[in-house]
């Protein structure tokens, strides 16, 4: 029967947020195309995941509980996808697009040679016919992608739709599904996961607080013997000074490229063209001045507020709030005001 | 060991991007660069050729315009290069983008390890590269922030890969497809030997035809592209003693409902 299918991502067994908003977007497409929306969720606790999907909006489930599905592999569940729609032929497969999401997504479309509509901002349906509205150009410019065929696969990018209304109690007819690969023909092999404990991922945050290069100018001394004093200044400012603002809101911590590049904070924290696409309710550029590479990062977000001490730094064109200052002095009154307003 | 990277030409990531009243998109006197996620993978194809004694080949798949990051190539070091051009691969989508590489890369026949950017800055997406490597019958490897050992012999390697929740290690076999992210190495500035050797280079051009490619029935069509839809912000400074600022910021960002 034909059906919009819905990948829920896992993770330890549990559902991911960004798959509820995939849920959502599936069933603006399901009820355009009249046809039921089915949750597809492998992996140890599928049952379970499941029953939350139907919550958040699935009609039907497909569950694959078995060994060879619970880590994550990319072989072994593109297989299992593929061997679905082929007997199925949804009309639409769609997913979260997360670092599984976009090459599960991906894999499954290039095995039925059917179309893909990556990264979807926005989806409508016309007869046949699915658009995409997707961001081009590292976000400097918008795009129309159009999809035919019996089966179009989309991605959708994290916080641009909405999960469904949480029904609790809703069950889904659920069906179990038998995986189309063996362990013997699945090549790769998970030798170990190491995960990042305590930290919020910066696609799915509500709040982010970034630092740039102004976390340099920390008035605290560096200690003697120190090779580089900016760095370490920098550093000591975003573990203490900015961390905490970020604690006291519960945000995820970001950073421009020039905070990246100077060995003040890690890779994975930035925000732009090369680093990471950020889309929050509310963005705190700290010593940001805004080149136009961390700009496409974080553009869409709903409310930017800049803290900067020079008045003509870019970050303020588009910021909805500009605090003109030193942000050493700035942050600290922000978390006491934080802690005091929020109470955390 | 043969080691192929597969880079395109990208503006600058400075230069101001925007479409013009005939609905194409420009950037103006800017110059392209090589795609900034494909330099940590032209690297990584330098140092691992050099440490298992391979050779390394650079491919762009498009216009005449993908010759200056194939030029940038030559001149970090790749051995050679070589685009494909035909009808429709200008504006490809990813389907039709992967089902050309995988037939240049079966034409190369002898490939071990193919390598990309995480992601292509200009069309905004990894589709192609996790399809590049289904249309090949080969393991995707995607975000590998280390390549922890390679053995082409054993035909097996071993990789760190990023995901949301922290680092995964994968043993997968070879041939397979790699893509590389930012932390991975630093990638080297061409010498002015290496320039010098490049802009001489004649770049073969390979069409449909050559490498037995046709081309998916079902891709993907760009039907516009639009300007970004103007940023209304209403600015407002906030002015006074840090914890008037404060106080003050926490009021508004109340009013606008982000708190």
């Amino acid at each position: 029967m034909s059906a919009v299918y819905v990948w829920i991502e896992t993770y330890n067994g549990v559902g991911a947020s960004a798959s509820w908003e995939a849920l959502g977007a599936g069933k603006v497409l399901a009820e355009a195309l009249g046809v039921p929306l089915t949750a597809v969720v492998f992996g140890q606790n599928a049952a379970n995941v499941a029953n939350e999907a139907a919550a958040y909006g699935a009609a039907n489930a497909l569950i694959g509980d078995d060994a060879t599905l619970n880590d994550y592999r990319l072989e072994a569940y593109a297989a299992l996808l593929t061997k679905l729609v082929r007997e199925n032929a949804p009309r639409i497969v769609l997913a979260a697009s997360s670092a599984r999401g976009r090459e599960l997504i991906a894999a499954s479309a290039a095995d039925m040679d059917s179309a893909m509509l990556p990264d979807a901002l926005s989806l409508s349906v016309s007869g046949d016919a699915v658009t995409a509205e997707r961001a081009v150009y590292s976000g400097k410019v918008l795009s129309d992608m159009a999809a035919g065929g019996a089966t179009v696969y989309i991605t959708i990018r994290a916080r641009a739709f909405k999960p469904n209304t949480y029904t609790a109690g809703a069950a889904a007819n659920v069906t179990p599904v038998t995986p189309a690969l063996t362990e013997d023909q699945i090549g790769t092999k998970v030798e170990a996961f190491a995960a990042e404990v305590g930290t919020v991922n910066l696609t799915d945050a509500a709040i982010i607080v970034s630092g740039g290069r102004g976390m340099a100018n920390n008035p605290k001394d560096a200690p003697s013997g120190t090779p580089d004093a900016a760095v370490w200044k920098a550093q000591d400012g975003f573990a203490h000074v900015l961390q905490p603002l970020a604690d006291a809101l519960g945000a995820a911590m970001g950073a421009s490229r020039a905070a990246v590049d100077a060995g003040y904070i890690p890779y994975a924290h930035q925000v732009g063209q090369t680093g990471k696409v950020v889309a929050p309710d509310l963005y705190i550029a700290c010593g940001i001045s805004g080149a136009i590479q961390h700009q496409a990062g974080m553009r869409t977000s709903k409310v930017i507020v800049a803290i900067n001490k020079d008045a003509d730094a870019p970050i303020f064109k588009l910021a909805r709030f500009g605090l003109v200052g030193d942000l050493y002095q700035i942050l600290p009154a922000l978390t006491a005001e934080a802690k005091k307003r929020l109470g955390k | 060991m043969h080691i192929v990277v597969f880079t395109r030409s990208t503006p600058d990531t400075q230069a101001v991007v925007t479409v013009n009243a005939a609905g194409v998109v420009t950037w103006g006197e800017a110059a392209l660069v090589v795609n900034p996620w494909d330099e940590y993978a032209l690297e990584e194809a330098l140092v691992r050729s050099k440490a298992a004694g391979g050779k390394t080949t650079v491919i762009a798949i498009g216009g005449e315009r993908h010759n200056d990051a194939l030029k940038h190539a030559l001149a970090m070091g790749v051995d050679s290069a070589l685009r494909v051009d035909d009808a429709g691969l200008d504006d490809a989508d990813g389907l039709t983008y992967a089902t050309t590489a995988a037939a240049a890369v079966r034409k190369l026949a002898d490939v071990d390890v193919v390598l990309f950017g995480r992601e292509s800055i200009d069309v905004g997406t990894d589709q192609h590269i996790t399809q590049t490597a289904r249309k090949l019958g080969w393991a995707a490897l995607n975000t590998v922030s280390k390549i922890v050992a390679l053995d082409a012999a054993a035909k097996t390697v071993k990789v760190e890969r990023i995901l949301e929740q922290g680092k995964q290690t994968l043993n997968a076999k070879l041939p397979a497809v790699i893509s590389v992210t930012k932390d991975i190495n630093e990638p080297r500035y061409p010498n002015f030997l290496g320039i010098r050797k490049a802009a001489k280079a004649v770049i073969p051009v390979w069409t449909l035809a050559d490498i037995g490619a046709t081309l998916p029935a079902g891709a993907a069509r760009t039907t516009a592209y639009k300007n970004l839809p103007a940023r209304e912000v209403k600015f407002e400074r906030i002015d006074g003693t840090p914890e008037q600022i404060a106080a003050a910021l926490f009021d508004r960002l109340i009013e606008e409902k982000v708190l």
